[in-house]
């Protein structure tokens, strides 16, 4: 069986462990309609030979060294089928949520491998888009927030700690990230960048501004309605109508 | 069970009590009814033996009726009363049998006048025995509320150390199973041997863990298998160095405390390295008395924390406290991309 265009499936598999990648390439290994494009042995590697290659199927760890499964998702994921391939079990409901085909839990048989690869294949078949940039928000527990940004950089991760990041500004599709003086382009609203973070630290001043609260040295009046913030290192961020009550009533809090 | 009559040595003591009473009801017989002193003496020395036994039963009425109720002082001051009136019935009859002797004629007379100092005495010594009974009672409760707290303690702190110490972590044993089923095709006969190591990892896992205390040598055991299994999973990525005196091999300390530090050393350090990691275990005794270990791994610092990071070492740290108080010391350091765990606790040895 091949997939409808008669083209091959090209799968990814991304572990850690040499056994455990093992496993799958020899479950994969009997149909010829697969084939196995690379292995990755960490998320970097992963981010960067998903972006290069663009398999149609990601067989992928969680807990990995440098970027974990979902962040390799966040990173690569618009339309590369996903089945996830783990010990843990605490992780699948945020697996489903992401709309990952399958959550295989190690040790598993080979009947199960080959249903999850049937899934896979009617998935690859159709297309049921998702939004990855949606995915870091609506997954998080509560009251627990990002510790840290991934952004795909060509085919280079970078990882941005959020107490280093100064400030993010919405740009179409997109939000630039101001951290150290660099701005990192990623793939994402600023709505859900917004959602991800800690309201005590991130304040959205404006419709296109998400701010450090720690950055903040001066917040002065400019125009009629509107007021600006200057940071500490220079930048200076408009400040809307709404924007300025909530930040106001941060920094009153502050004292 | 009753307080007095239940204790021998209690008994005698309560029953020498009533020497003095008796000898105060002598006095007021002989001085205020009028009686010789040796009629005073034949009539209140069988009726205080008497008494004293009526007095007993008080307990009962104090064990039923809680002091805390505001109708108990009713309740005894009647008791009070049907005690003494029975007193006074015992005094009659008494009296009726003695003054069939020659020696006692005339008795019932005289002794007519002594019935209202018998019913005022009659009254006080029951209310006396109740006070006393009351003290009792309380100091029970006392004591019992203290046996209890005790036993609670000492189940709290077993089921604590319990706690910390069965903790076998479940994605181990999964991770190792994925492995041995990718052993199974590609080499069985390491396949065999991890088996065999995890067998032998788990084994001691689950019969050290109800030991309260184990020669060093089995925890090293432990650790070999453990480390065995995860140098299969992890292969060329994980190297061990491990460095023991041969001396501190006999010196006991609790099972299972260096199992968690050994498996952080793996969770945060090699599982999170792109380019493989290292773990040195460092065991030494600076001086007899005293026992030296030291963990080290090298990690990425980069990496974020992991969820459940710093509960194997605050449990380490418990038992520690749990066993040894102030004699032991936990060092935690994290240096670039190093951290260090160091132990110091007393080497004991087996008697």
């Amino acid at each position: 069986m091949t997939s409808a265009s008669g083209k091959k499936i090209r799968a990814l598999i991304v572990d850690d462990e040499d056994l455990a990648r093992q496993i799958v390439r020899e479950m994969v290994a009997p149909h010829p309609e697969m084939e196995v494009v690379a292995e990755c042995a960490n998320g970097f590697e992963a981010v960067r030979m998903a972006t290069e290659l663009k398999p149609d199927l990601m067989f992928l760890d969680i807990q990995m060294p440098k970027l974990d499964g979902f962040e390799v998702l966040e990173l690569v994921g618009t339309d590369i089928a996903v089945v996830f391939v783990t010990a843990f079990d605490e992780h699948a409901l945020r697996a489903f949520e992401v709309h990952a085909v399958d959550y295989l839990m190690k040790p598993f048989r080979a009947e199960r491998f080959e249903a999850a690869l049937h899934r896979a294949k009617q998935r690859i078949g159709g297309t049921v888009p998702f939004r990855p940039e949606e995915l870091t928000a609506s997954t998080r527990t509560a009251g627990t927030y990002a510790e840290r940004v991934v952004v795909k950089d060509g085919t280079r991760v970078q990882i941005i700690p959020v107490s280093k990041l100064d400030y993010a500004e919405a740009q179409d599709d997109y939000v630039a990230l101001a951290s150290q003086g660099k701005k990192h382009l990623k793939q994402q609203t600023i709505s859900s960048l917004e959602a991800a973070l800690d309201p005590k630290t991130f304040v959205r001043i404006h419709r296109s501004y998400l701010v450090n609260l720690e950055r903040v040295t001066r917040l002065e009046p400019y125009g009629k309605d509107t007021h600006v913030v200057i940071l500490n290192d220079g930048a200076r961020l408009p400040v809307s109508r709404s924007g300025y009550s909530r930040l106001k009533a941060f920094l009153d809090q502050q004292g | 069970m009753h307080p007095i009559l239940g204790h021998f040595r209690r008994l005698v003591l309560y029953l020498a009590a009533w020497g003095p009473i008796s000898a105060i009801l002598v006095y007021l017989f002989a001085s205020l009814g009028g009686l010789s002193w040796g009629r005073a003496v034949a009539m209140a020395l069988p009726l205080c033996a008497l008494y004293a036994f009526v007095c007993l039963s008080a307990w009962y009425t104090c064990r039923g009726i809680p002091l805390e109720n505001s109708a108990s002082w009713l309740a005894h001051l009647v008791a009070a009363g049907v005690a003494s009136l029975l007193w006074i019935a015992i005094a009659r009859a008494l009296t009726f049998v003695l003054s069939s002797f020659q020696t006692f004629a005339g008795l019932d007379q005289q002794t007519a006048r002594a019935y209202p100092i018998l019913f005022g005495s009659g009254v006080l010594l029951y209310l006396l025995a109740v006070a006393l009974y009351y003290v009792l009672l309380s100091n029970q409760a006392a004591t019992e509320a203290e046996k209890r707290e005790v036993e609670a303690r000492v189940l709290a702190r077993e089921s604590e150390l319990k706690a910390l110490k069965t903790q076998v972590n479940p994605h181990f044993i999964f991770n190792c199973l994925n492995s041995i089923s990718a052993l199974t095709s590609s080499d069985p006969a390491k396949a065999r041997e991890m088996c065999v190591l995890l067998g032998e990892f788990l084994r001691r896992t689950l019969g050290l863990g109800d030991k309260a205390l184990i020669p060093l040598r089995d925890e090293l055991a432990l650790l070999h298998a453990y480390l065995s299994v995860e140098q299969i999973r992890f292969s060329s990525r994980l190297k061990v160095e491990e460095n023991t005196a041969s001396g501190a091999l006999d010196s006991l300390l609790p099972p299972l405390l260096l199992q968690p530090l050994v498996e952080n050393a793996v969770r945060h350090g090699v599982a999170q390295l792109t380019e493989g990691g290292w773990i040195r275990i460092e065991i030494r005794q600076p001086e007899p008395e005293n026992l030296a270990i030291a963990i080290e791994n090298n990690f990425d610092p980069e990496a974020p924390r992991r969820k459940g990071a710093g509960i194997g070492l605050r449990n380490v740290r418990q038992r520690l406290d749990a066993s040894y108080g102030n004699r032991a010391k936990l060092d935690v350091r994290a240096n670039h991309d190093r951290f260090i765990v160091s132990l110091n606790l007393p080497a004991e040895k087996e008697p």
